[in-house]
C-alpha cells in the first residue's frame, strides 16, 4: 500500500541545546520540507536580524491607522455613558442632525429595546456621528440629548458578590462566553452577579490534604490593569457599493473580516481589512470591538469613508482590561515537599464581560495527584476587561508562585530545590539552573536579613502557557522571473517583528539573504494568516512560510536542473546560488534559475499543518501543542523601609519558545514583558470611585507606567528547544514572558523585609502598611 | 530672563502692544519654518502644532498617543530643545524652526540614533519611536558623550508600553560612539 502513503519519516533533531540533543522521529506530510537542523548549523534562521521595516520606523515613514487619510473621509465620535446604570428612555438625535457638519447619525442604545436601552457603564456608547472634522464631531456630541433614568449600580467585586447588591446583568443580557480569558465557556450558572463556578478537578483533594505534613492557605488579589496602547484604537472604514475597505489598529485582520462580513451581511470576498503600522494591542484589538461596528455604519450611512480614533480616556474606559481578580489557594505536601493537593477558589471581575479567572497555573504547573478548583466571574458595573497579555495565569502567577516559595520556607527547602522536586519541566529545570547562576542565588539571604533601612532581596517564579497554533493560518510564496521574491499574507506585525521572521524562513529555504524577501502582510487580499494573538503568531505563519518556499522552490529546481543537466532532487539553494549537492562547482545564479521561468512568475500558497505527532487539543481554528512554553525570571529588589519604595535592579529572564527564530527581537519581547510585570507589579492600578463608578484615573499620568528610570537592568537567557514539531519548531514568546515577572519580584521583596504582600500593586503605601509603619488600605 | 518671557509671548509684535493679540475664533494664517522649509497654513487658534504638523503638513511621523503632554510621543525639536508638540499651540510656535522626525535624517542617510535603533532593535510596535529618537538624538547634541543614566533621564517622559528601554539605552550609547568614530 505505499502508494497510498501520505507521509514520510523523518529524523528531528529534539531536546535542550545547551543540555544536550537528541533525536525524535516523525511522520511527515510527502511534501513538507525535510527537518530543520539546530540553528547552529543555519545561515539566516536563529540570528538576530534586523527588521525589515527598522527604516520605515526610525524615520516616521511607517503608516499607521491614525495616519491613514481618505478623499472625503469624515470624523466620528462616540457619545458614551456618564452613569455606571441606567435606561435609556429616550435619545433625541434631532438637533444633532440638523449640525451642518453632521454628515451621519447612529444611536447605539435602543429605547424601545429592552435590552439595548441599558447602558452598564460609565463610558459605554450611547450614539454615534460622523462629522467634516473632528472640532464639529466633538460640538455634536453637545447636541445630543438622552434622557436617562438612573438604576442602581454596583463598582465593587465584594459588594457586586452580596445577595443584595444590584444586578448588572439578567439572564438575557448577560455574555454567555468568551473567546479569550479563563473561566468562560458557555452555559455556568448565574446567580446575581456571580456566574459560576467553572470548576476543575482531579483525584482526591479531601485525601490529599489529610495526607500532608504541612497546608499552606492564602490570599491573593490582583488590581486591574490597563493595556494602554501606545496606538488608540483606531479604524477608517471605507464603505461602497461593491463593498467596504477597513483599515484598523487590529491584532487580526483576518479574523475582523470575517466579524465584518458577519456582522454586515457581507461576503468575504467584500470585505477587506487592511493594517500597516500597528501601535500595540496586548489582546485589547483582537476583534472588531463596538467602536469598529460604528465606524463602518457610520461609513455605510455616510457614502464616506469614516475614521474613528478613539482618545486616551476613552482607551482607558472603554477598549478592554486585564481583569482584577481574588484568589485563595491551599497547598498541601509532605515534608519531602511533594505536593498532596491543591485547592483553588478565584473570584474575578471583567467589569460587564467575562473572562476573569486564574488560569491553569494552580491546575498545571506542579506535579500534583489531587486538585480542586472553582472560578467565578463576578460581574460589575464597569468597562468590560479582555484578553490581556497572558490572560488568567498572570493573576494565576501571582498566588501560586508566592504560595510555592511560601511553602518552601515553611519546608525550610530552598524554593530552586522544592521546584526542582515538584517541576515535571526538563525545560524549567535548565531554566532554574541557568538563572539561579546568573542572579548569583547563592548569595541569597534569609527573609529580611538585610541590617539598615534598605534591604535587598531575591527571589524566582515560573511560568506556564501553551503552545498554541492557528491551524487557519496560511502563506503564500513567490518568485519573480528576476529573481526577486515576495511573502504574502494577511497576517499582521504588532511590533513583534513576524514578517521579518517570515523573510528569515523563505530565505534559508531559498538560499537567500532576509532582505532579499519582499515582504506583503496585514492585508485580507492576500492568504489569510494566524491572530497576533495567544503568543501563536510565529508557531503558525512561519511553518506555513517554510512548507510555501520549500515548494515553490521544487519547481524552480526542475527549470534549474534542466540547465545544469541534473535531477532536481541532487540541486540545493545557497548563497544566492542553486548548486548540485555534492558537486558545488556545477551552479547557476538563483537569478538566472528565475529567469528560465515560462511566466512572470511563480508561486505557492501552504497552510499550518498539523504538528508532526499530533496536538494536544484542537479548537477549531486552534489547537494546543503537545508541549507548554515555560520560562523562569529571577528578579533582585532594593526596598526602603523608610519610604516603602521597591526598586527592582536586576531581573534575569530564561526563557523558552522552541526554535528561537530571531533572538534579537525576542529579547526586545521578552525586554517588553518584564517591563509590563513590572509595571503591574509596582504601578499600575485602574481607581474606580466606588460612589460615582467612574475611573479617576482615565489617562496616562495618573495611571502610572513604569518607565526608563524604573526598568532594571534585564538579562535574556533563551534555550533552544527542539522537539521536531513543525516545519520550523517555532513557538511563541510574548506571554510566557510577562507571566512570571510580578510572583518572581513579591519573592525578592519578601526575602527582602520578610513580610509577603499578596496584593497588588506593591506601592509605597502598600509596603509600608505591610510593615507596620501605617494603617493597612481598607 | 527677558529672552524667555518673549519666548512665552510668542509674537514679537504682540510683546510690543503690551499683550498678546487677539486672534481667532477664525482661522489665521502663519509661517512654520519646519524641517528648514518655511510652510504657510491657516490654522484654527486652538490647533495644537502637532495636530498642525499632521494634518496640515501630512508630516504623520509625529504621533498623538496620550494629547496632553504624559507621554512624550509628540516630541519634535523646537530650535532644536525638545517639546511636546500636543502642548504648544501651532500659532506659538512663532519664528522658531521646528525639527520633526521626517527631517532628522539628510539627504537619506539616517542619523546615527536611527541607525542605531535598527541596529539594536530599540523598537517595537514603534508608534512611540519617532518620539524617543527625537529625545536621544537632542541627548547627543547637548551630551555628546552620554551615559546610561543620562539616556535614561534624556527618556524618562516618553512611555513606551513595549518596553523597548534597554535596547534605546544601547541604541544611543552605540550612536554617541559612532559619532565619535
Amino acid at each position: 500500500m505505499a502508494a497510498d502513503k501520505t507521509t514520510r519519516s523523518e529524523t528531528f533533531p529534539s531536546g535542550i541545546a545547551s543540555v544536550g540533543l537528541g533525536e525524535v522521529e516523525r511522520e511527515v506530510p510527502l511534501d513538507d520540507p525535510p527537518p530543520l537542523p539546530p540553528n547552529a548549523g543555519l545561515a539566516v534562521i536563529g540570528k538576530s536580524v534586523p527588521r525589515q521595516n527598522g527604516r520605515a520606523k526610525v524615520t516616521g515613514a511607517t503608516r499607521f491607522t491614525v495616519d491613514v487619510t481618505l478623499p472625503g473621509m469624515l470624523h466620528g465620535r462616540i457619545l458614551r455613558s456618564s452613569l455606571p446604570h441606567a435606561r435609556v428612555r429616550a435619545l433625541d438625535l434631532s438637533a444633532v442632525a440638523r449640525h451642518p457638519g453632521i454628515r451621519a447619525v447612529l444611536p447605539v442604545a435602543r429605547p424601545e429595546d429592552p435590552v439595548a436601552a441599558l447602558v452598564r457603564y460609565i463610558g459605554a456608547p450611547v450614539a454615534a456621528v460622523a462629522a467634516v472634522s473632528q472640532s464639529a464631531a466633538e460640538e455634536a456630541m453637545r447636541l445630543i440629548h438622552v434622557d436617562y433614568e438612573r438604576l442602581p449600580f454596583v463598582a465593587d467585586m465584594d459588594k457586586a458578590r452580596e445577595p443584595a447588591a444590584p444586578l448588572v446583568h439578567d439572564a438575557a443580557s448577560a455574555p454567555q462566553g468568551s473567546a479569550s480569558g479563563f473561566p468562560a465557556p458557555r452555559g455556568l450558572p448565574l446567580n446575581g452577579n456571580v456566574r459560576g463556578p467553572a470548576s476543575d478537578s482531579r483525584g482526591d483533594a479531601a485525601k490529599g490534604f489529610a495526607e500532608a505534613d504541612i497546608v499552606v492557605e492564602g490570599e491573593y488579589r490582583t488590581q486591574v490593569q490597563m493595556h494602554c496602547c501606545s496606538e488608540p484604537h483606531a479604524i477608517v472604514a471605507d464603505w461602497r457599493a461593491d463593498g467596504v475597505t477597513v483599515y484598523m489598529s487590529t491584532q487580526f485582520t483576518a479574523g475582523v473580516r470575517h466579524e465584518l462580513a458577519e456582522t454586515f451581511g457581507l461576503k468575504l470576498s467584500r470585505v477587506r481589512v487592511i493594517v500597516d503600522g500597528m501601535g500595540g494591542g496586548f489582546g485589547s484589538k483582537s476583534t472588531l470591538g463596538a467602536y469598529g461596528r460604528i465606524a463602518v455604519a457610520l461609513s455605510r450611512q455616510a457614502q464616506a469613508p469614516v475614521r474613528l480614533v478613539l482618545d486616551r480616556e476613552e482607551e482607558q474606559m472603554d477598549s478592554g482590561n486585564r481583569p482584577g481578580t481574588w484568589q485563595r489557594l491551599r497547598i498541601g505536601a509532605r515534608r519531602d515537599g511533594s505536593l498532596t493537593a491543591i485547592s483553588l477558589l478565584s473570584y474575578g471581575t471583567a467589569g460587564v464581560a467575562l473572562g476573569a479567572g486564574v488560569g491553569n497555573m494552580a491546575q498545571a504547573l506542579y506535579a500534583c495527584p489531587n486538585f480542586t478548583g472553582a472560578q467565578h466571574d463576578v460581574f460589575i458595573n464597569a468597562g468590560p476587561g479582555c484578553a490581556m497579555r497572558a490572560p488568567g495565569n498572570v493573576p494565576g502567577a501571582w498566588g501560586l508562585e508566592q504560595a510555592i516559595d511560601e511553602l518552601a520556607e515553611r519546608l525550610a527547602i530552598d524554593p530552586l530545590v522544592l521546584r526542582d522536586r515538584i517541576d515535571p519541566s526538563a525545560v524549567r529545570r535548565e531554566e532554574r539552573r541557568i538563572g539561579a547562576e546568573r542572579i548569583g542565588w547563592q548569595k541569597r539571604h534569609a527573609p529580611g536579613a538585610d541590617p539598615g533601612p534598605v534591604k535587598r532581596g531575591l527571589g524566582v517564579a515560573q511560568s506556564l502557557w501553551a503552545a498554541n497554533v492557528q491551524t487557519n493560518s496560511a502563506c503564500e510564496v513567490r518568485v519573480m522571473r528576476d529573481g526577486s521574491v515576495e511573502v504574502l499574507s494577511s497576517v499582521q506585525d504588532i511590533g513583534t517583528g513576524i514578517g521579518t521572521v517570515m523573510a528569515q524562513t523563505v530565505a534559508e529555504v531559498l538560499g537567500l539573504r532576509p532582505e532579499d524577501i519582499a515582504l506583503r502582510i496585514g492585508d485580507t487580499e492576500y492568504p489569510a494568516g494566524s491572530p497576533s494573538y495567544g503568543s501563536r503568531t510565529t508557531a503558525s505563519i512561519t511553518p506555513a512560510a517554510r512548507v510555501a518556499a520549500w515548494r515553490v522552490l521544487q519547481s524552480l529546481l526542475r527549470e534549474a536542473a534542466l540547465a545544469l543537466n541534473a535531477a532536481p532532487g541532487d540541486l540545493i539553494a545557497r548563497d544566492g546560488r542553486i548548486l548540485v549537492r555534492d558537486e558545488p562547482g556545477r551552479s547557476m545564479g538563483f537569478g538566472e534559475a528565475a529567469a528560465r521561468l515560462r511566466t512572470d512568475r511563480i508561486s505557492a500558497v501552504a497552510a499550518r499543518g498539523d504538528d508532526y505527532g499530533g496536538f494536544r487539543r484542537r479548537m477549531e481554528d486552534a489547537a494546543l501543542a503537545q508541549q507548554d512554553l515555560g520560562g523562569v525570571q529571577f528578579a533582585e529588589a532594593a526596598v526602603d523601609t523608610e519610604t516603602g519604595i521597591v526598586r527592582v535592579e536586576r531581573v534575569v529572564a530564561v526563557q523558552d519558545c522552541g526554535r528561537p527564530m530571531n533572538p534579537l527581537q525576542i529579547e526586545s519581547q521578552v525586554h517588553g514583558g518584564v517591563v509590563m510585570g513590572l509595571s503591574y507589579a509596582l504601578f499600575e492600578e485602574r481607581i474606580l470611585d466606588q460612589h460615582t463608578g467612574r475611573m479617576v484615573n482615565p489617562n496616562l499620568e495618573q495611571y502610572k507606567l513604569a518607565g526608563a528610570g524604573e526598568t532594571p537592568a534585564i538579562e535574556v537567557v533563551l534555550l533552544e528547544n527542539y522537539q521536531g514539531q513543525s516545519a520550523t519548531d517555532a513557538y511563541g514568546m510574548a506571554e510566557p514572558a510577562t507571566i512570571s515577572t510580578a510572583p518572581a519580584i513579591a519573592n525578592a521583596v519578601y526575602n527582602a523585609i520578610g513580610v509577603r504582600l499578596r496584593s497588588l500593586p506593591m506601592t509605597p503605601a502598600a509596603i509600608l502598611a505591610a510593615l507596620g509603619k501605617i494603617p493597612a488600605r481598607s | 530672563m527677558v529672552e524667555a518671557a518673549s519666548v512665552l509671548v510668542g509674537q514679537g509684535e504682540a510683546a510690543e502692544s503690551g499683550g498678546p493679540a487677539v486672534v481667532g475664533p477664525d482661522p489665521v494664517q502663519i509661517t512654520l519654518t519646519v524641517n528648514g522649509v518655511a510652510r504657510t497654513i491657516e490654522v484654527e487658534p486652538r490647533m495644537t502644532l502637532a495636530e498642525a504638523l499632521r494634518g496640515l503638513l501630512g508630516l504623520t511621523g509625529t504621533k498623538i498617543s496620550c494629547g496632553r503632554g504624559a507621554c512624550s510621543a509628540c516630541t519634535v525639536w523646537l530650535d532644536g530643545a525638545t517639546v511636546c508638540s500636543c502642548m504648544m499651540l501651532a500659532i506659538d510656535v512663532g519664528t522658531r524652526s521646528v525639527t520633526t522626525i521626517e527631517g532628522l535624517a539628510t539627504g537619506g542617510r539616517l542619523h546615527p540614533v536611527q541607525a542605531a535603533f535598527i541596529e539594536h532593535d530599540a523598537l517595537q510596535c514603534a508608534f512611540c519611536t519617532p518620539g524617543i529618537v527625537m529625545s536621544c538624538a537632542a541627548l547627543l547634541e547637548r551630551t555628546p558623550d552620554p551615559t546610561a543614566e543620562d539616556v535614561q533621564r534624556a527618556i524618562a517622559g516618553h512611555l513606551c508600553r513595549c518596553g523597548t528601554y534597554p535596547h534605546v539605552v544601547a541604541a544611543t550609547l552605540a550612536a554617541a560612539k559612532a559619532r565619535k568614530a
